[in-house]
């Protein structure tokens, strides 16, 4: 891939990247959330066409353009995405075949497709049944049949976007014994991880990118982890996490949300626990780091106390001193708390509407009226909410779902501040958008602090989490498994703490 | 393949229902035809205006004596708009909210049928018959609306099961028979007229009105920086509606019932303004109109943002539900009696007319604006098209590829934006 640009509107994701692959390679490309990793991978999968980047992509020395992900599949590129792509109402063979199904006059041989998948799976030495419905495997299970997939493609190029995110240390250890073996087959293989311990394990190069830029190309051996964060990061860290919280001690402050021993249940398989009896407390002008791995249960506690799960709940909540039984959001929000929830595209907006409109929507009746609704309250609000935090937008009518990722992320954050809350959760509050974005957000997050918010943050980005919290919760499959101060917080501890391997004195 | 501004909605213009206070219009999307840019939300609604222009523009001149434009037919177009029009205003709410009601044909069959019983066999006033009708027609919604807001069932099986259940009801309470409407009162909701100074005096109000709001709004706009208005527009946004609001008047008493007496606004038509305006208000101007448009936006940024969703579905499907008593007390009158076939369809038209007037029934945008323009645009049709003596299997043919293509220039006019 030859100096690869790829623009959204008012953010430059990649700025000429260039990236190399030999067959028989694990190359592996690093760099921080936003740093253009994804769009890159998705460049070279033709999940954007070709005139939508700039650059050229070239395959055994001939430029290819794709007009599609098929083109790419076709040509034995294969990519394992973050979020998993499999249908989960479908079996394990009917997903590794998926659109391939082997057939005669459209009619699907139902028996070469078990008997075929059943080879893949056990060249991968994987005991699953093919007739088992996704859903009944675990999320390690679910990747490794991601890979059968990409392997039934004939890949010849495989991408795996953080493939070990979810799994647990028995099966990261076989997804590599894997990746070996398709090494020593000759397949080209690109791995992109946070997870530098494991990069340096399988890689034979690594790439890091920063900002959309290469910035550094080399075989792992002449790299180490400091040199790869040093190139990653490239800057100051106390440049990210301006003025750093008041460090001051929270202690003398009221607390303002206390919960005891909650726990959640799966909605469907309700045997399943999600978070299992997590206690925390949060005081006035605190900012609480919630740290773990993907489904940790993170999301799951939030969404509980906020009265928004869908499964069964059970344990205390006090505001301020009250207790509280949360059932419906409407609740929580009237008991002062604001919820910036993750994906903001999903769970945030109204992009269709105007910025107006979403910035309103929680606290409508707060500001605009009961019933009759009152255009210039609302106006003055929203304005006042775009000037404090610097939404750049053309006016309050604009509407959402054309503004840049930060910009989106702000009027998620202004839509909360008037509620008028007094704790506010942020749920990954900064993912996906770009580095300035994500500083003016900090920024942001502190300043509330300051101003006597308590804040609970869950973030994915542990320097993030320990860049602006005053205290850190780790949780480890609901539990939570350990406790830090800002001065005791270092990555490795939570990170144990984190994955299970230690656990503290709660 | 969640990546950053990268949704398709993201390209989609505003709702109409966002131009709270209306924004300068070079902030907004715009359309290029030839050498003009012209905003395109703006577009749509003139488009519309001048569809139903053209349409009546056409039949007058091919209908024998050119008479579609006569005030004796002009009043009666808006009285068969009636009918379809207040239907078009509650459906606009359920489409908004995401949902559908399918059943709301059979319902003024039943509710106008119940009404008509009440009336002529077990011998009740006007107030008791009108209420039992109504009130029928309201419960169903709210029974429908809790299925499918507490339930979970489908607003689409919920009511294709009552487009049948309900027509099954008064086919046998009637015994399949048609049954006359008696008291007169009952019968002037629909064939009665106000009289030409009722006619102007409601005039005097509305040019009072939007001379008022089209100053408040220009004001507020000032207020908020979004740059002023220049009097040429002012005077054009003022005159305008007034020119529509005074030629209409004049058309409804250019009619005369009998030589010398002039008829007035039809008692229909009055309602359905009255429901229309109504409709209007409580969409655009209150906390429950916009809590409707975010939960056919995105439900679960809506639920997320403390709004009960169960609760907004259960009201629309009342409003709905009402609304089709009231309608179905309109079409009883009109007729003078019920059958038990009366009202089939209208759900179809209903639909037709807001989905023509450019609402997604994918929820979240609408405006009661065009689904009364799309009701007209409908009613037209059909009145048209009886004048030239259509054959009636071609009036079906043509309403139906009318409707397909009215959308289909629609998406592909969205999709250029």
């Amino acid at each position: 891939m030859r100096d690869i640009t790829k623009d959204f509107p008012g953010v430059r994701a990649l700025g000429g990247v260039s990236f190399d692959l030999h067959p028989g390679e694990i190359h592996a490309l690093v760099g921080e959330n936003g740093a253009g990793k994804s769009t890159l991978i998705k460049v070279l999968a033709g999940v954007y066409p070709f005139p939508e980047y700039g650059g050229e992509i070239l395959i055994d020395g001939n430029e290819k353009r794709f007009a599609g992900i098929r083109e790419a599949e076709k040509l034995g590129i294969a990519v394992i995405y973050q979020e998993l792509s499999l249908v989960k109402e479908m079996t394990v063979g009917e997903n590794i075949f998926l659109g391939r199904e082997p057939r005669t006059w459209g009619v699907i041989r139902w028996e070469e497709l078990y008997r075929r998948a059943h080879r893949l799976l056990d060249d991968l030495h994987l005991s699953i049944d093919p007739r088992t419905p996704v859903r009944n495997l675990g999320i390690g299970q679910q990747q490794l049949v991601e890979i059968a997939k990409a392997l039934s493609h004939e890949a010849r190029i495989l991408v795996l976007d953080e493939p070990t995110a979810a799994l647990t240390q028995t099966e990261v250890e076989s997804l590599f014994h894997i990746l070996n073996k398709l090494r020593a087959r000759g397949a080209g293989m690109i791995y992109i991880s946070h997870k530098l311990n494991e990069v340096f394990q399988i890689s034979d190069r690594i790439t890091v990118l920063r900002d959309g830029k290469t910035v550094g190309v080399n075989p792992t051996a002449e790299w180490n982890e400091t040199s790869v964060i040093a190139r990653m990061v490239g800057r100051e860290v106390g440049n990210i996490f301006p003025g750093a919280a008041t460090a001051a001690d929270h202690a003398e402050s009221e607390v303002v949300l206390e919960v005891q021993n909650v726990s959640v249940k799966d909605p469907v398989v309700t045997r399943k626990v999600l978070v299992d009896n997590v206690s925390f407390s949060v005081r006035r002008g605190e900012v609480l780091g919630i740290a773990g791995l993907m489904g940790a249960g993170r999301s799951d506690l939030l969404m509980a106390i906020f009265g928004a799960h869908d499964g069964a709940v059970t344990g205390k909540i006090k505001i301020n001193g009250r207790s509280l039984d949360v059932r419906s959001p409407a609740g929580a929000i009237k008991q002062g708390i604001g919820f910036v929830t993750e994906d903001r595209k999903r769970f945030g907006l109204l992009l269709d509407q105007t910025v107006l409109n979403n910035m309103t929507l929680a606290g409508l009746r707060r500001i605009s009226g009961r019933f009759v609704t009152n255009v210039d309250a609302e106006a003055a609000a929203s304005e006042g909410a775009m000037k404090e935090l610097r939404v750049k937008a053309r006016s309050i009518l604009t509407i959402t779902g054309t503004l840049s990722g930060g910009n989106q992320q702000k009027v998620v954050l202004a839509k909360w501040l008037l509620t008028n809350p007094s704790v506010l959760f942020l749920d990954e509050p900064t993912r996906g958008i770009d580095v300035g974005a994500k500083q003016e957000i900090y920024a942001q997050i502190n300043k509330l602090a300051r101003a006597g918010l308590a804040i609970v943050l869950v973030s994915s980005e542990l320097p993030e989490v320990l860049g602006l919290s005053d205290r850190v919760l780790v949780l480890h499959e609901g539990r939570a498994t350990g406790e830090f101060t800002r001065a005791t917080a270092t990555p490795e501890a939570v990170m144990a703490c984190a994955t299970g391997q230690v656990q503290q004195a709660a | 393949m969640n990546d950053s501004a990268n949704s398709p909605k993201a390209d989609r213009p505003p709702a109409t229902s966002d131009l709270v206070i209306s924004e300068p219009a070079e902030l907004m999307p715009r359309t290029r035809i030839g050498r003009f840019k012209i905003p395109t939300e703006l577009l749509r609604a003139y488009t519309m205006v001048f569809a139903l222009v053209a349409i009546w523009v056409y039949f007058h001149y091919s209908t024998d004596n050119q008479i579609f434009l006569d005030p004796r037919n002009f009043s009666n177009l808006m009285r068969q708009t009636a009918v379809t029009g207040v239907l078009a205003v509650g459906m606009l709410m359920v489409i908004i909210t995401g949902q559908i009601d399918l059943s709301i044909g059979s319902i003024v069959g039943l509710a106008g049928g119940i009404a008509a019983i009440a009336q002529g066999w077990m011998g009740w006033g006007l107030g008791p018959s009108l209420s039992a009708g109504i009130g029928v027609a309201l419960a169903i919604g709210a029974f429908q609306g809790g299925l499918a807001a507490y339930l979970n069932i489908p607003a689409f099986i919920v009511t294709l099961g009552g487009l049948l259940a309900w027509r099954g009801v008064i086919l046998g309470l009637s015994r399949g028979e048609t049954i006359p409407i008696r008291i007169p009162a009952f019968k002037s909701i629909g064939q009665d007229y106000v009289g030409p100074t009722v006619g102007w005096t409601i005039a005097a109000i509305a040019i009072a009105l939007i001379i008022f709001m089209t100053l408040s709004r220009n004001r507020a706009r000032r207020r908020h920086g979004l740059g002023a208005v220049s009097l040429g527009v002012t005077l054009a946004r003022v005159l305008a509606p007034i020119a529509v609001v005074v030629g209409f008047i004049f058309m409804m008493n250019s009619y005369e019932l009998a030589p010398g007496v002039k008829a007035g606004i039809p008692v229909p038509v009055i309602i359905f303004l009255a429901i229309a305006l109504a409709g209007a208000f409580l969409t655009q101007n209150t906390t429950f109109g916009r809590y409707l448009y975010a939960i056919g936006g995105n439900p679960d940024a809506a639920r997320l943002s403390g709004i009960n969703i169960r609760k907004h579905i259960l009201a629309v499907f009342c409003i709905m539900g009402g609304l089709a008593g009231l309608a179905s007390i309109i079409y009883t009158a009109r007729v003078g009696s019920a059958s038990p076939d009366a009202g089939q369809l209208l759900e179809l038209d209903a639909i037709a007319a807001c989905v023509i007037g450019g609402t997604s029934l994918m929820g979240g945008r609408g405006t009661v604006f065009g689904a009364i323009l799309g009701a007209l645009i409908m009613s037209s049709l059909d009145n048209g098209m009886s004048l030239m003596r259509v054959e009636p299997y071609s009036q079906m043919i043509i309403k139906g590829a009318i409707l397909v293509a009215a959308v289909g220039l629609d998406m592909a006019g969205r999709k250029r934006a």
